[in-house]
């Protein structure tokens, strides 16, 4: 499918579309004139779709330099009438939280979704945080779709939601709804409103402590107005299929209910929430009372578990609460329909069968992600590492960060020692720096510098931090699959846009050691490098090459692809090339010869450096 | 009709996630209910990747463990990776060609020999076939054509719910046009070595 039938598609047409893609269409379909983002796996590809589409269809689109910004930018359009979208990973919503939380006090006029797409089981994220709690600390409404057509259509209920309450509304997805297809059934798309009006009402978008007294009253008064609305809505359902016992459940986790359900012919009286919180009181009170033991199924947190208990209390309702509570499904980690069976078996007198499955005898090699061939950032570590190994420097510390570049944590580099979020390597090697007399090699890249490198950099300079800051500009948000990121010439509407020069932020920022190299002349970066570590106080390297996917697909363009090859009569075996360097192009046949694989090989020809006695060559 | 379930495993690069999709729309094309998931990792290549699909009836794209009723397995070693899946009852495709993991050069795992792998997928499935998808690909013209020799193999099993001409329109609807030609060639290598077997 290409994805301009996602604004093409006609009303009532058929579309196969990924969570994701639902809902760019959906917001379409709601009006939205107005999109912001920082891409973060697994939303990215809401953001690709929109980077492609939004010239198209007539509405702004921008990546924000962080997702605290994204909010600010999607927040002051609502506030101006205009229905605005921002979404973002569920950490991206750590970032954002500040100003989150003030959405909620000030309210819009514009009808405002917040999309958190959460990571249960942490396919491609440092934590496994339910960002449905981020609801009820702010005071937020939440909807949790459970499949591609549900968050289509939730977008359009979204924006309805948050123009009759005043509020922006959360919407949560988990890695298996954002990245799940399903066919979606199409509506009519309504067009944008171009610009919006900002009315001046201070008292109403300004929350100084008087202000933000009354705010939160009002807040308070909007979410009681907000739970009637969920106690009544349709999107909340009942699925019948008997009554041993009771099911509640949301999102994702909705889906292996109602399958194992349904194949298992067991008689449970499923609630699927979607309109969450508020918590719908008292749907779920006279649900309680039709039942007497309950199963709570939701990822990942207790929450929902722990709201039941509470209505449960509260009303002196006799029904047993099973969940994560009781050890009836595991606390952590993502759910299947294995896990929801076996939880199952525990409560229900009805037979659950269990389903033999087979198992292997032998041991299979593992498959990390690793660094591409050709690959940019491999040359960096090669050439900091052979600087740091040149000046005998011992116990050298290296922060790191979030992106391909992480992916330096594996042998033979071994450079990552610290990381705690996007932008802290630099954070944290400021810390390590005051705290010890290690020498500090913080890696951070191009799109994590401008994220929330920058800030950390000034306080390195302000604070008199001693260390070496390489940021690997590969001229793009690459690990999310190659976003513009704010040191390229063009934006996500495609349009050309000014580049912000790392180097001279960095100078600006007072850093008097700063240098770009291209990590691909090794001998060069590393004389750089021994340089930048010499140096005593806080030095920045820029360390400059487009990221392999780029140029494989500009030669690709091109047409002018060549590949290396080892000369069999110079070649050694030294295995320099394989466990140094580590290109995934390299490969040792059976009888210990070295080759490199030309359907993998992408002609960067860096290998040709590294390899003592020249027997690497262009393929003829 | 009962809801059929297909688990395809292989490495990033090989066309995994295109080949499930096309399913999917021929599957929503006939009016059938279709639900895919997919997983891979981040941006770079070489990693795991795995799709699943549900025909027919099914709300989750997640299939339970010996459940699948076909596994298509584009690299060996990914296969047996996802033999939790199969049951006895399974049929699975096997391509037999390697991709070796790069941390076996490093001596961070091992990787069995190809005839011990087949001889580990024969004693364990009941239904299994092995094909050279690379080398069919090769001979259909281009070795990125692979999916679409596995994707024909898969339409030759028996009790796979669309038909051949089903998915041929599918796949022109969805392939680039320039490379439709060797994509159907190497379709039918695939459709027609498993047919022969
Ligand atoms: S996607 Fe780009 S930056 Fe990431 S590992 Fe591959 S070449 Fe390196
Ligand atoms: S030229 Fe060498 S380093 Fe570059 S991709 Fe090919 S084998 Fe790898």
């Amino acid at each position: 499918m290409n994805v301009t039938r996602i604004l093409t598609g006609k009303k009532e047409e058929k579309l196969f579309l990924l969570g994701n893609e639902a809902a760019v269409r959906g917001a379409l379909e709601g009006g939205v004139s107005f999109v912001s983002t920082y891409p973060g796996t697994p939303s990215s590809e809401i953001g690709d779709v929109f980077s492609k589409l939004a010239k198209k269809a007539g509405i702004y689109f921008e990546y924000s330099t962080n997702e605290k910004v994204a909010v600010e930018v999607s927040a002051a359009a609502a506030a101006a009438g205009l229905r605005s979208f921002v979404f973002m990973k569920h950490v991206g919503l750590n970032v954002a939280a500040d100003s989150f939380m003030s959405t909620a006090y000030l309210g819009t006029k514009g009808g405002m979704v917040i999309l958190t797409a959460d990571d249960p089981s942490m396919y491609s994220s440092q934590n496994e945080q339910d960002n449905r709690i981020y609801a009820r600390i702010a005071g937020v409404p939440l909807l949790e779709p459970a499949d591609p057509q549900e968050v289509k259509d939730l977008m359009k209920f979204g924006f309805k939601l948050s123009e009759q309450i005043h509020l922006p509304v959360l919407m949560r997805t988990t890695t298996r709804v954002s990245h799940m297809r399903g066919v979606v059934h199409l509506n009519d798309i309504v067009s944008p409103k171009g610009k919006g009006f900002f009315e001046k009402a201070p008292s109403k978008y300004v929350p100084v402590p008087a202000n933000a007294v009354r705010m939160r009253k009002e807040l308070s008064d909007k979410l009681a107005e907000a739970e009637k609305i969920a106690d009544s809505s349709e999107v909340n359902k009942v699925y019948d299929f008997g009554n041993e016992f009771g099911i509640i459940t949301s999102g994702g986790a909705f889906n292996y209910v109602i399958d194992v359900v349904k194949e298992n012919n067991i008689p449970a009286k499923i609630l699927k929430l979607t309109f969450t919180y508020p918590f719908p009181q008292h749907l779920v009170k006279e649900f309680l009372s039709t039942v007497k033991d309950v199963l709570i199924v939701e990822e990942v947190e207790p929450v929902m578990e722990k709201e039941v208990l509470a209505i449960i209390g509260k009303y002196q309702i006799p029904v047993n609460v099973y969940g994560k509570l009781t050890d009836t499904l595991p606390r952590i980690y993502e759910y299947s329909p294995d896990i929801i069976k076996e939880g199952i078996r525990k409560i229900s007198a009805h037979t659950v069968n269990k389903r033999r499955y087979l198992k292997a005898d032998i041991t299979l090699p593992v498959r990390p992600p690793i660094l591409c061939a050709g690959c940019p950032h491999r040359a960096t570590y090669f050439a900091v590492k052979d600087a740091v190994k040149k000046l005998k420097l011992k116990d050298v510390i290296f922060p790191t960060d979030i992106g391909c570049y992480t992916l330096g944590i594996q042998p033979p580099y071994e450079m990552a020692d610290y990381l705690l979020s996007m932008g802290s390597s630099i954070g944290a090697g400021t810390g390590f720096s005051h705290a010890t007399d290690q020498k500090i090699v913080s890696f951070i890249g191009d799109s994590t510098f401008f994220h929330a490198g920058l800030p950390a950099l000034v306080n390195a300079v302000h604070n008199k931090a001693n260390l070496l800051i390489v940021v690997m500009d590969n001229r793009t948000t690459a690990m999310t699959g190659r976003q513009p990121s704010p040191s390229e010439p063009v934006n996500g509407m495609g349009e050309t846009a000014p580049e912000i020069s790392i180097e001279n932020s960095a100078k600006g920022i007072g850093v008097e050691f700063v240098k770009t190299v291209d990590p691909y002349n090794l001998a060069k970066a590393r004389e750089v490098f021994e340089e930048a570590l010499g140096y005593d106080g806080v030095s920045v390297v820029i360390s400059k090459h487009p990221c392999a996917l780029i140029t494989d697909a500009e030669r690709k363009k091109k047409n002018i692809w060549m590949t290396f090859t080892i000369n069999q009569s110079k070649c050694t075996k030294c295995m320099v090339c394989v466990k140094e360097w580590t290109c995934p192009a390299f490969y040792i046949e059976e009888d210990g010869t070295v080759h490199i694989d030309p359907l993998i090989c992408d002609g960067c020809g860096v290998c040709v450096q590294v390899c003592p006695e020249k027997a690497i060559e262009v393929r003829k | 009709m009962k809801t059929y379930k297909i688990h395809l495993a292989g490495v990033g690069g090989q066309g995994t996630i295109k080949a499930s999709s096309i399913v999917g729309e021929a599957a929503m094309k006939k009016g059938i209910n279709v639900v895919m998931s997919e997983l891979h990792g981040m941006a770079q290549r070489g990693g795991v990747v795995i799709t699943e699909i549900k025909i027919g009836d099914a709300h989750s794209p997640v299939i339970e463990n010996g459940d699948a009723d076909l596994i298509i397995g584009f690299e060996p070693a990914e296969v047996l990776r996802s033999i939790k899946k199969a049951s006895g009852k399974t049929f699975v495709i096997m391509n037999s060609a390697r991709i070796v993991p790069f941390t076996v050069s490093l001596g961070m795992s091992t990787y069995l020999d190809n005839p011990s792998l087949i001889k580990e997928a024969i004693k364990k499935f009941s239904h299994l076939y092995i094909i050279d998808a690379e080398k069919l690909a090769r001979k259909a013209g281009n070795i990125m054509s692979l999916n679409m020799v596995l994707l024909g193999s898969a339409v030759a099993v028996p009790g796979f719910p669309l038909g051949r001409e089903e998915i041929i329109q599918s796949m022109k609807e969805s392939l680039p046009e320039k490379t439709i030609e060797i994509n159907l060639k190497a379709f039918d290598l695939g459709f027609e070595r498993i047919k022969n077997m």
